[in-house]
């Protein structure tokens, strides 16, 4: 591509008077990515992403061995090497292939997350801050119930009650994460809910839930999305500690956090059992924790528009 | 001649603090009303209590022969539309204005919104180019224009304008008068405008009620106020005081 | 000229942003002696960045230059940031829009006008507070003893813009640059406010410079007028003189503001030629 057709691309995306919706929405999402790129650390922290999305995808083919059967008889805790680039496990199973595999529960453990937990706390705030009165109150207590109680104490529990096992886990860990979210929803709605423009929509006679649904929802969700990218690192870390006391994922499922556990045991004398998928998990929470400052800066309504 | 809007005693209190005091009003269809005071007068408060946005605690308001209660129905809605006074915190900052003016369309279910769209435009001297901007893409006065054209496509007969220009220099202020005139005159509407300038009153309006303290001081027609044929010592002093500054 | 206080010539102010730098002011030239110069603008003409710059307020990133911006013979911007901030406040004061963002929230007004003069002066804790009083006296508050030792929250706009101007001349500065000093308060203040400031600025013998949208206003409260349009000068004219305007740009500014008793429908707008901004 010439670098004519460069600029006049960008010209166009960064036009003053867009001629079609779509143009206004590449504008817009151009000058946010303008904003993100600037910043070196938030496009390290989404290639470490993109990496990890990739190396899901493609499990079978990047790893060489199986991650659930091992060689028990010849490949028992041996050491990194060109056949085993991490080393095995206690089973005879190659770490790296479980790394590689274990990839697909963290995303998995991390979008279901986002997905249940992000809309209930949109949803819960939202309807609280724009309600006000006796729906806030009660919606804010019992959003301060869950708060009470420490994450990982409320994620035990909810598993204990519900037994062991990754889905239960990813149950409990979004039952535990989304007052935040509330909290952050409705902190924003009582910002925007007194100004000029939700009054004029009042004044065209749409109803309360179209206010909420489509002219408050949306000012709330950049904010709420740096909010959930920034946690997805404790997600992870939450899902690898429940996995970690055996609450979460069951052997010989290659859960990040109970490999760690497993190799807790040979932690002094093979140490890169427990220290390859330690900085598996270590790398991808970094890189969710950049990713989300760059959309902080990026997405922020605040600095932004003007 | 048809009566459009009565107002009869009506109160308004926020929190133990009478905003206003029992204050009565008759607009009469396509007139131009204004209501002038200083801050605290209660003349916001009175427009924003016509729509609904403020509660009335006593006093009845009529509009078009019917009688409003507590809440306000879709039907009010297309016979009575307002524009605010900060062009800058009207419009939506995450909505195109194509976006802005489709969602009333939307909300009464009015069919061929592009049509009514690219005309809502025009007659507010925007045209097409501006059609999918945002609002930060656009001046405090195009962003008025934006708000006179959202709060025209339902086609109300009544139009609240609260202190519509006193954001805007001297200049475009200019501009979005003459635009008010000209679609008040095209579709005959009836204004209620709100304004702490007399000049702008005077202009825009053929009686007015001066307000002080959430009460109404005296009710004039314009060239009363222009003859100066006032009754009361506050009106006096407001027409001193907008006649600039003198050295005494 | 010996009175001349402030001269200003070719003061240009640069903002850098994401498309490049933008000149805010873009050689501005005038002088003033004691007297009240009034600079008219609309938004973005520049007038209150050039207020800003003679004030040593401008923002950090945005670049000043002048071939001569000197106070009193002082080049403004050869002298260190300490002598500067010991010519603010004490021998030039600015007052802003509104007083309920410059004044400090959580301090009496009384402390913050003998903070300010304690600060540039060596005074009495006692002297320090009857000079405050006197000072209150003289912007008309009624009860300057009362006032002393209220919270900014708990006055009017007017009283607190007059508190504000109480604490900008008591240390008696010799030029007063006032933003926009009446927009933010009712008319009928708006003038009791004007004459007290008309009146310490005249016994006083102090320059001003008074920066407003307002034309009207600012001809009939100032000597002088200085009219700019996107950074620049385009008319300096004796405010008595100011019917014979010779820009389209005062004209029109002038002529497009409705007026009680003149009926002019619609009224007249102002034709923006591209040549006025070049």
């Amino acid at each position: 591509m010439s670098v004519a057709t460069i600029q006049s691309r960008r010209a166009w995306l960064l036009s003053d008077r867009p001629a079609s919706r779509l143009q206004a929405r590449l504008g817009r999402a151009y000058v946010a990515w303008r904003r993100f790129s600037a910043n070196r650390l938030a496009l390290i922290g989404l290639l470490i992403i993109i990496a990890l999305l990739v190396v899901a995808a493609l499990a079978d083919v990047l790893a060489p061995y199986s991650p659930t059967i091992g060689d028990l008889k010849n490949a028992r805790l041996l050491a990194p090497s060109a056949a085993h680039w991490f080393g095995t496990d206690d089973l005879g199973r190659d770490i790296y292939s479980r790394i590689v595999y274990g990839s697909r529960w963290t995303l998995y453990v991390v979008i279901l997350v986002a997905i249940i937990a992000a809309p209930i706390g949109l949803l819960v705030g939202t309807i609280a801050g724009y309600a006000g009165g006796w729906t806030d109150t009660i919606l804010m207590r019992i959003t301060d119930i869950f708060l009470a109680f420490p994450k990982l104490v409320l994620a035990l529990a909810f598993v204990a009650a519900l037994g062991p096992g990754i889905e239960n886990a990813v149950l409990a860990i979004a039952v535990t994460s989304w007052p935040p979210y509330a909290r952050i929803a409705r902190a924003e709605t009582l910002t925007v809910r007194n100004s000029d423009y939700i009054k004029a929509v009042q004044l065209m006679g749409a109803s309360p839930f179209r206010i909420v649904l489509r002219h408050i929802m949306p000012l709330c969700i950049s904010s709420l999305i740096i909010r959930v990218t920034l946690d997805m690192a404790g997600i992870i870390l939450t899902a690898a500690g429940l996995g970690f006391l055996g609450l979460g994922a069951q052997p010989p499922l290659p859960e990040w956090g109970a490999m760690i556990a497993s190799g807790r045991r040979f932690i002094l004398d093979q140490w890169w059992v427990a220290a390859a998928p330690g900085a598996a998990i270590l790398i991808v929470s970094l890189g969710f924790n950049l990713l989300g400052d760059g959309l902080r800066d990026a997405l922020d309504p605040r600095s932004g528009d003007q | 001649m048809t009566v459009s809007i009565t107002v009869e005693g009506l109160e308004v209190v926020f929190d133990r603090f009478r905003a206003l005091k029992g204050v009565s009003l008759e607009l009469r269809e396509g007139e131009s009303y204004g209501l002038v005071g200083e801050s605290g007068s209660g003349k916001s408060t009175l427009l924003r209590a016509i729509t609904g946005l403020a509660p009335a605690s006593s006093g009845t308001i009529t509009v078009n022969g019917k009688t409003l209660g507590k809440t306000r129905d879709k039907a009010f809605y297309r016979e009575v539309q307002m524009v605010f006074q900060d062009p800058y915190g009207s419009l939506h900052p995450r909505q195109t204005v194509d976006r802005l003016l489709q969602e009333p369309l939307a909300i009464h279910g009015i069919a061929e919104g592009e049509k009514r769209i690219e005309r809502a435009l025009d007659e507010v001297g925007l045209g097409k180019g501006f059609r999918f901007r945002y609002a930060h893409q656009l001046s405090g006065g195009q962003r008025q224009r934006v708000a006179i054209a959202r709060a025209l496509i339902l086609e109300p007969s009544i139009l609240l304008l609260d202190e519509p220009t006193s954001a805007l220099d001297a200049s475009v202020q200019a501009e979005v008068l003459n635009l008010l005139e000209e679609v008040r005159r095209r579709r005959k509407l009836t204004f209620l405008m709100v304004s702490h300038d007399l000049a702008i009153i005077t202009h825009m309006c053929e009686r007015l009620m001066v307000m002080q303290n959430g009460e109404a001081v005296e009710t004039l027609t314009a060239s009363q106020l222009i003859g100066h044929r006032v009754s009361e010592d506050y009106t006096r002093n407001l027409l001193r005081a907008s006649e600039g500054f003198v050295r005494v | 000229m010996s009175d001349t206080l402030l001269d200003v010539d070719d003061l240009r102010i640069t903002f850098p942003t994401r498309t490049g730098l933008v000149q805010a002011v873009r050689g501005v030239s005038f002088s003033l002696g004691r007297e009240r110069l009034g600079i008219v603008g609309e938004s973005g003409s520049g007038k209150s960045q050039t207020g800003r710059a003679i004030m040593g307020l401008t923002p950090p990133q945005a670049e000043v230059s002048a071939k001569k911006l000197a106070f009193d013979g002082m080049d403004l911007l050869s002298i260190s940031p300490r002598e500067r901030r010991a010519l603010r406040g004490n021998r030039i004061a600015m007052i802003l829009q509104d007083p309920k963002y410059s004044l400090d929230p959580v301090m009496t007004i009384g402390r913050q006008i003998v903070e300010t003069l304690r600060t540039h002066e060596k005074v009495g804790k006692t002297e320090a507070r009857e000079r405050a009083l006197a000072m209150l006296q003289a912007v008309q508050i009624r009860d300057p003893a009362r006032v002393f030792d209220l919270y900014p929250h708990e006055v009017s706009g007017g009283m607190g813009q007059r508190a504000m101007i109480a604490m900008m001349l008591v240390t008696g500065p010799e030029l007063m640059i006032a933003d926009e000093p009446t927009s933010a308060l009712d008319v009928t203040v708006q003038l009791d406010v004007l004459n007290i400031l008309d009146k310490l600025v005249a016994e006083r013998g102090m320059g001003l410079i008074f920066i407003s949208h307002d034309l009207r206003l600012v001809s009939s409260f100032c000597d002088r007028v200085v009219v700019m349009y996107a950074g620049k000068v385009v008319e300096q004219i004796k405010a008595s003189e100011l019917r014979d305007a010779q820009h389209p740009y005062t004209r029109g500014l002038l002529n497009c503001m409705p007026k009680i008793g003149f009926e002019r429908h619609p009224l007249p707008v102002l034709d923006r030629k591209p040549e006025w901004a070049a």
